[in-house]
């Protein structure tokens, strides 16, 4: 596949960004307007040059995402009735035991997807909210790298509840076997749509803006 | 990989025309607006965004997978979908009774959200996006409100998991395997289907194409 770099070659590798150009920039179809209108006259998305109260969106969203993990984890997610056994398992009491059984595959999704997508989502939001103001020495590329894969991977943490959502429909066998939901399906979902809004609410624009402002100041440490 | 020179340092963006620009939704870089031929790609040099993709005939592979995505959620949803069977006791499900399995108090909100995040979501987003093209690849001028249509669309793309569903029934039929005998039924291979043209699909779509062409509907 051919690709066109819309780069500049001329003398100056410097790129300049709308905000410093005058303009306003929509984020939602490209197009470029005035500094200071409100509305984009092409597809109506709301212009913020720099939206500096989405970081205060990004927390609280964030907060309440892992204020959701916690129960997430305490309580149990599946209730597994089989002829005389009732079963609670947790997350992670679920991929053990897997692991047992010797489906070790399976158990590394559902870890993964559980626990370590999460709770690496959690760093990773935090990491760079905060790397907006503070000097990191993270380079902007790379933290642009990390906000993709924060985008991309979020979702699939659903991985989880979707596998519980099948299991309690489908095994539903009178007198032999039951599944049926957890609490914990209920706080891991809204744990996973809070983070995936929280990584959205984060403006992007502005990890570039802080290494800008490095370029500008190397004496501020 | 091919760079071409599209913007000089001394260009004075706040006084040439606007529409022949284009920012980087991602890093705010500005650009004076190369348009890449069919089969290219137009690159943001700073954080490598792809900025502009067309293709030929995209309108019409996209418009043909919308439809067979339509028809396939339709079915997928209605015919059972999985079977098992222990003991002499069986019990078939569809798509849709696997979304409704949360019926309890606060698990009926979980129920919604699955359903929506595994049929409806996907299936407006199929119908907003054919409401949206149709006109435009046909050369007419834009529906009513295809604006704000082909917002909602895009606005949903991250909340349509059809394919991430597809995952989650491996990872439940693995579990399901040392209880039970585990039987396809036909919404299973139209659902397989499916998540593969959802997921070709985002790949022949340019957003910018698409915003630009209800800008200017004639200029196509």
């Amino acid at each position: 596949m051919q690709v066109v770099c819309m780069e500049l070659s001329g003398i100056s590798k410097k790129t300049v960004t709308a905000r410093e150009a005058g303009l306003v920039a929509c984020t939602r179809c490209t197009r470029a307007w005035p500094l200071g209108t409100q509305v984009c006259g092409r597809c109506g998305a709301r212009l913020v040059s720099r939206d500096v109260h989405s970081l205060q969106r990004v927390w609280a969203l964030w907060l309440v995402g892992l204020m959701c993990y916690v129960p997430a984890n305490v309580y149990p997610m599946l209730h597994t009735q089989q002829l005389f056994s009732v079963d609670e398992s947790t997350i992670i009491g679920g991929a053990v035991e897997l692991a047992h059984h010797g489906a070790y595959g399976i158990s590394a999704i559902i870890l993964i997807a559980s626990v370590v997508i999460p709770l690496g989502k959690f760093w990773a939001i935090a990491f760079l909210a905060l790397s907006v103001r503070r000097h990191t020495g993270f380079a902007s590329h790379r933290r642009l790298v990390l906000y993709e894969v924060v985008e991309y991977i979020g979702r699939w943490s659903m991985i989880d509840i979707f596998v519980v959502a099948i299991l309690s429909a489908l095994v539903q066998l009178k007198g032999l076997a039951a599944i049926t939901p957890g609490p914990a399906a209920f706080f891991f979902a809204l744990s996973v749509i809070f983070t995936m809004l929280s990584a959205q609410a984060f403006d992007p624009r502005m990890i570039w803006d802080a290494q800008t402002n490095d370029d500008e100041a190397p004496d501020h440490g | 990989m091919r760079y071409m020179p599209c913007m000089s340092d001394t260009v004075d963006f706040s006084r040439g025309p606007l529409e022949a620009l284009i920012v980087c939704p991602v890093c705010d870089a500005t650009y004076q607006l190369q348009r890449p031929k069919n089969g290219e790609q137009a690159v943001c040099g700073r954080c490598h965004k792809v900025l502009i993709a067309p293709r030929r005939k995209a309108g019409m592979q996209i418009i043909a997978v919308a439809i067979a995505v339509v028809v396939l959620i339709l079915a997928a949803s209605v015919f059972p979908f999985l079977q098992i069977s222990a003991g002499g006791r069986s019990n078939a499900v569809s798509i849709l009774d696997a979304a409704l399995s949360f019926t309890e108090g606060p698990m009926l909100v979980l129920a919604l959200l699955t359903a929506g995040f595994i049929l409806f979501v996907p299936l407006l987003r199929m119908l907003l996006t054919l409401y949206v093209l149709v006109p435009v690849v046909l050369d007419r001028a834009p529906a009513r409100h295809a604006i704000p249509a082909f917002r909602l669309s895009e606005a949903m793309r991250p909340w349509s998991m059809a394919e991430i569903f597809a995952l989650g029934c491996a990872v439940a039929l693995v579990k399901v395997a040392d209880i039970a005998t585990v039987d396809f039924g036909p919404a299973f291979w139209m659902f397989g289907v499916l998540v593969v043209l959802v997921i070709a699909q985002d790949g022949f779509m340019c957003k910018w194409s698409v915003w630009n062409s209800l800008e200017y509907p004639k200029r196509r």
